[in-house]
């Protein structure tokens, strides 16, 4: 299979402390991956150095074998390529819902509004928000809030869709309204990377599974291995904290 | 004081009064929206993230240096000295010869943009990290971010800020008369120094600029209401009290289905 991103030998340095230390990882095209971790591991931290939104400190990130933390490289373009979703949702507060949608193909990929909208339709029915293309942001729950992201991220039709933590922010109810959304699209073939705690979603969508421990990898593998057979003994430790809790 | 002085006042000068309000104005509301659009060009250029290395960034080290001695100096000086210096003092170093009232539209203009910057700039900073980060997050760049997300939400927060300017303008251009710009002051001054009523005289100029001052605050919060729009008309017209959109579209439903 074909990869898509590859980084490689990455690091990433806030003052003295270490955050990422010599990361090596792939997403090829179609592939589900989950990265798994408890709080503080960086596993959010490699997800943002992998569309820019940190600049790491060392190694490099290849995009269809091109390096992008070249300086020739143009660093909104492929930004583009990768579709983004937050765990605070960060609609742009001053737009409706269609308009979210609608913006980044207007403005950035100079698409036509009527086209544009097309597009953004399309999505916002995927995620089963057609309804609400009027209302602002501050009149949406959480969850629908946070299945708008995700039909903007979509309609910049990306190679890769990256999502940090988004369920985090969500009251329990709103949960699986958002993975259901995100089972679906991981079912179209759509290539994924997520940051997760839902260690449910992880095992029954993921094809790989990346555990992260203090800014390592620590092991990774399909969820059948992850889950029933870690072979590490931190990530045994890991499981067991989280599977209690829920 | 003596009504029919005041009366006597009106009737004989009320033109020259008319000029001088109309002066303030002119040059108060231009000043603000220059200034205005200064600030907002400078707020723009001292938040773009600063580049790691390269000619790039001492260039935007030189200009951000710039902007802030200009921001320093013209915060930090009276405007009345401000005028003396760029009125006589370009006609005589620099034989530059200025209409009193361009120099003046000149003068409150550069005033008020040094404040105007760190206006526009608390309201930029006020913003939410998250939306700067998706604006980023699907390709614009610092500009179309700021224009089309950042300062629309910027500027109904700074709004309030905005209309104290306008306003601290209205009143300020009266230290104009050091240059002879015929605003309202240096026409009541003549008005007075004709009929020696300086009492009466200054109380009609008060009045008028109590009535500038407060029509300019009512209209800025009624631009304010409409900017907010329908949140307020949830909250405070609407029988619904907080309708969420559910709530509409089954109230909508339920319509068509009685019909």
């Amino acid at each position: 299979m074909k990869k898509i991103i590859e980084v490689q030998h990455l690091s990433k340095i806030f003052g003295e402390h270490e955050v990422l230390k010599d990361i090596d990882f792939s997403v090829s095209k179609g592939e589900v991956v989950c990265i798994i971790g408890s709080s503080g591991s960086g596993k959010s931290t490699l997800l943002r150095c992998i569309n820019l939104l940190e600049k790491p400190s060392g190694g490099q990130i290849l995009y269809n074998g091109e390096n992008i933390l070249d300086d020739k490289h143009d660093t909104r373009t492929y930004r583009t390529k990768l579709g983004m979703v937050f765990q605070q949702f960060n609609l742009f507060n001053n737009h409706d819902v269609l308009s979210n949608c609608m913006i980044g193909q207007v403005k950035v990929l100079k698409r036509s509004k009527a086209e544009a909208r097309e597009v953004a339709m399309k999505y916002l029915k995927v995620v089963g928000m057609e309804q609400f293309i009027n209302a602002k942001p501050r009149q949406l729950s959480g969850g629908q809030k946070q299945r708008v992201a995700i039909a903007r991220a979509l309609s910049m039709e990306p190679d890769v869709m990256l999502f940090d933590e988004p369920t985090s922010a969500l009251d329990p109810e709103m949960v699986g309204e958002v993975l259901k959304v995100m089972r679906e699209l991981a079912e179209s073939g759509l290539t994924m990377l997520v940051v997760t705690h839902e260690m449910g979603f992880a095992r029954e969508v993921a094809d790989r599974v990346v555990f992260m421990d203090k800014g390592v990898i620590a092991e990774e593998g399909t969820p059948e291995q992850i889950f029933n057979n870690p072979t590490q003994e931190r990530t045994r430790e890991f499981l067991k904290r989280t599977l209690q809790q829920n | 004081m003596e009504l029919n002085v005041i009366i006597k006042t009106i009737s004989k000068y009320w033109p020259m009064f008319i000029r001088g309000a109309g002066v303030t104005l002119v040059i108060s509301i231009i000043g603000t929206i220059i200034g205005f659009i200064i600030g907002l060009i400078i707020g723009v250029i001292r938040t773009i993230p600063m580049p790691e290395k390269g000619f790039k960034r001492i260039l935007l080290k030189i200009v951000n240096a710039t902007l802030a001695v200009y921001i320093e100096v013209f915060r930090g000086t009276p405007m009345i000295v401000q005028a003396m210096v760029i009125y006589y003092g370009s006609k005589q170093a620099f034989n530059i010869d200025m209409t009193p009232l361009f120099a003046g539209i000149f003068i409150v203009s550069i005033n008020t943009g040094a404040y105007m910057a760190e206006i526009v700039r608390g309201g930029i900073v006020s913003i939410d990290k998250g939306q700067f980060e998706a604006a980023y997050a699907i390709g614009m760049s610092h500009v179309q971010t700021m224009v089309n997300v950042v300062l629309p939400q910027a500027i109904r927060n700074i709004l309030p800020a905005i209309g104290n300017e306008f306003v601290i303008n209205i009143k300020d251009t009266s230290v104009l008369n050091v240059i002879s710009v015929t605003e309202l002051f240096f026409q009541t001054k003549s008005v007075a120094g004709n009929n020696f009523k300086y009492f009466e005289t200054f109380f009609i100029a008060s009045a008028i600029y109590l009535v500038m001052t407060f029509t300019v605050t009512r209209i800025l919060r009624f631009i304010e209401r409409k900017m907010d729009g329908p949140e307020n008309y949830i909250i405070y017209a609407n029988q619904m009290q907080v309708e969420t959109p559910e709530d509409a579209l089954r109230r909508e439903q339920l319509m068509k289905g009685n019909k």
